[in-house]
């Protein structure tokens, strides 16, 4: 028994502790995703880049562009959006686990193609970018309030905020899961 | 001994590791009802041959929320989730609504998978009569909206020029239920509305009156079809409702009538102009049948709705009447406070 016990402890202190440093990943298999040095953002799998992935056709209409303040003005609004909706404990878990960065500008490249202020939309249709996330109606409710507050802190007219919404109100078909 | 001590410490270090590593999967079950569900995404995921191992762990910690709604036979009990607005306000026979015609929204501030209540009180003030009703509505889901209003009717001065007494008042119980058969208020097909069937189940209690009056029924049950739409790229809001019934004056004054007048078809107009998240002006229109030969008129109405927080709107309005039991040029102010959770 005790010499059982000896021999084990012998065994375990032989034991080599793992180096420091051991890269676990890839011991696991994991592979890393590195951000781009550039834009920051994480790589996604290739898909075919087309502005019909936006969800909507474009509005035409100089003042709506000009509600918005210009293009600049649009993806603040984008950005500010995402920032509180990572902040809003009712959907920041949806957030959390996702690439903001290049939220912040597919979501505003999204804005400003569908206001017609000139933009290509390069991200994904809206079925496979919110595919696996499980989103309700009222985690849809508590985005389209953050984008109101983001559209108001920017002095966009009321009635231009509806036209924007307008655009994304259909997409909860392709949006909404459950 | 040295060695049998330190073997006891790593025994009991690797112990302590085994029984921590059970926590990481609790951690990771308890936001499971946030989480995607899995078989779902078997229907509408792209890639169904995806590898499981690509998927990132989950993140979130659970957090014990204090203010975390009660959750009843699986309910969100009075956890609000709808945009302002978009449970209406109350119409006079206690439903979800404009002010006079009932809508194809749900009352309550709850989303799917949620309970919601809502409450009311309404004043009119006519030149020669007043309205009171208050009532109680039970929001379930997106799906289920029921609704109980009394309403009260004061005759004033008319009461005694009628012969039935000075002051006299009609009472009316409305038992409203309404179901949400397809689409939504906001979101979906632009030309696709929310669409309800519903019924008003109305008790006068004022049985051997009305009937003296010439109303065949004291109760009776009016059956309704609701379409309501916001058109966000005009911040309006459409509706229109189709009534079958036999309601004399709402049902303060019976049903039918004796000489056997009995159900019609009658409709409810609402267009409602969105002013900003809070607030929202409009105009109603509703047509009525006469039944009795009183002169039961169409009413129709010009109102202001401010949601004053996110549980309270308030409901003002300049209706018009038209005659009431034979006196003309009932137009007033119409008063209304709901409280929605």
């Amino acid at each position: 028994m005790l010499l059982t016990l000896t021999a084990s402890a012998v065994l375990m202190l032989l034991q080599q502790a793992p180096a420091e440093g051991t890269d676990w990943d890839a011991e696991f298999g994991v592979e890393v995703k590195q951000r781009d040095p550039v834009t920051g953002e994480l790589p996604v799998d290739p898909y075919e880049q087309s502005n019909a992935n936006a969800g909507a056709r474009p509005y035409d209409s100089a003042r709506l562009v000009d509600d918005f303040g210009g293009r600049e003005g649009i993806a603040r609004i984008a950005a500010r959006t995402v920032e509180l909706s990572e902040a809003d404990p009712r959907i920041a878990a949806i957030f959390a686990s996702h690439d903001t960065v290049r939220l912040k500008r597919t979501l505003g490249e999204q804005f400003c193609y569908l206001l017609g202020a000139g933009c290509d939309y390069t991200g994904r249709d809206m079925r496979t970018a919110h595919a696996e996330m499980g989103v309700t109606k009222a985690d849809m409710n508590a985005l389209v309030e953050n984008l109101q507050v983001a559209m108001r802190e920017a002095g966009v007219p009321f009635a231009a905020q509806n036209r924007l919404l307008a655009k994304l109100a259909p997409m909860s078909r392709e949006v909404v899961m459950r | 001994m040295t060695l049998a001590a330190f073997s006891f410490i790593a025994i009991a270090g690797a112990a302590v590791q085994i029984a921590a590593s059970p926590a990481p999967p609790r951690n990771a079950l308890a936001p499971v009802p946030e989480a995607p569900p899995l078989l779902a995404q078997g229907e509408a995921g792209p890639n169904p041959g995806r590898d499981p191992a690509s998927e990132p762990p989950p993140e979130v910690e659970p957090q014990p929320d204090p203010d975390e709604p009660p959750r009843i036979a699986g309910f969100d009990v009075l956890a609000g989730g709808k945009l302002l607005l978009t449970n209406g306000v109350t119409t006079v026979e206690g439903s979800s609504g404009g002010g006079l015609a009932r809508w194809a929204t749900i009352g309550g501030r709850q989303m799917a998978g949620g309970i919601g209540l809502s409450g009311h009180a309404t004043a009119i003030e006519l030149p020669d009569y007043g309205w009171r009703s208050y009532g109680v509505m039970l929001g379930i889901g997106d799906r289920v909206e029921l609704s109980y209003a009394r309403a009260d009717f004061d005759t004033r001065d008319i009461g005694a020029l009628l012969g039935i007494g000075q002051g006299y008042t009609f009472n009316l119980d409305t038992f409203g239920a309404k179901l949400r058969m397809t689409g939504d208020l906001v979101y979906g097909q632009t030309w696709l509305p929310q669409i309800a069937v519903g019924i008003e189940h109305k008790r006068s209690r004022d049985g051997a009156l009305v009937r003296a009056l010439g109303a065949a029924d004291a109760s009776g049950t009016d059956y309704t079809l609701s379409a309501t739409k916001l058109l966000l790229a005009r911040s309006l809001l459409v509706n229109a409702t189709l009534r079958y019934t036999a309601a004399n004056e709402l049902g303060l004054l019976g049903f039918g009538s004796a000489a056997g007048a009995g159900y019609r078809l009658q409709f409810e107009g609402s267009l409602g102009y969105q002013l900003s998240r809070r607030a929202v002006v409009g105009a109603e229109y509703r047509t009525k049948p006469d039944n009795l030969g009183l002169g039961d008129d169409d009413w129709l109405d010009v109102f202001a709705a401010y949601s004053l927080t996110d549980n309270l709107t308030l409901t003002a309005a300049y209706v018009d009447l038209g005659s009431i039991a034979t006196i003309p040029g009932q137009r007033g102010g119409f008063l209304s406070a709901q409280v929605a959770f």
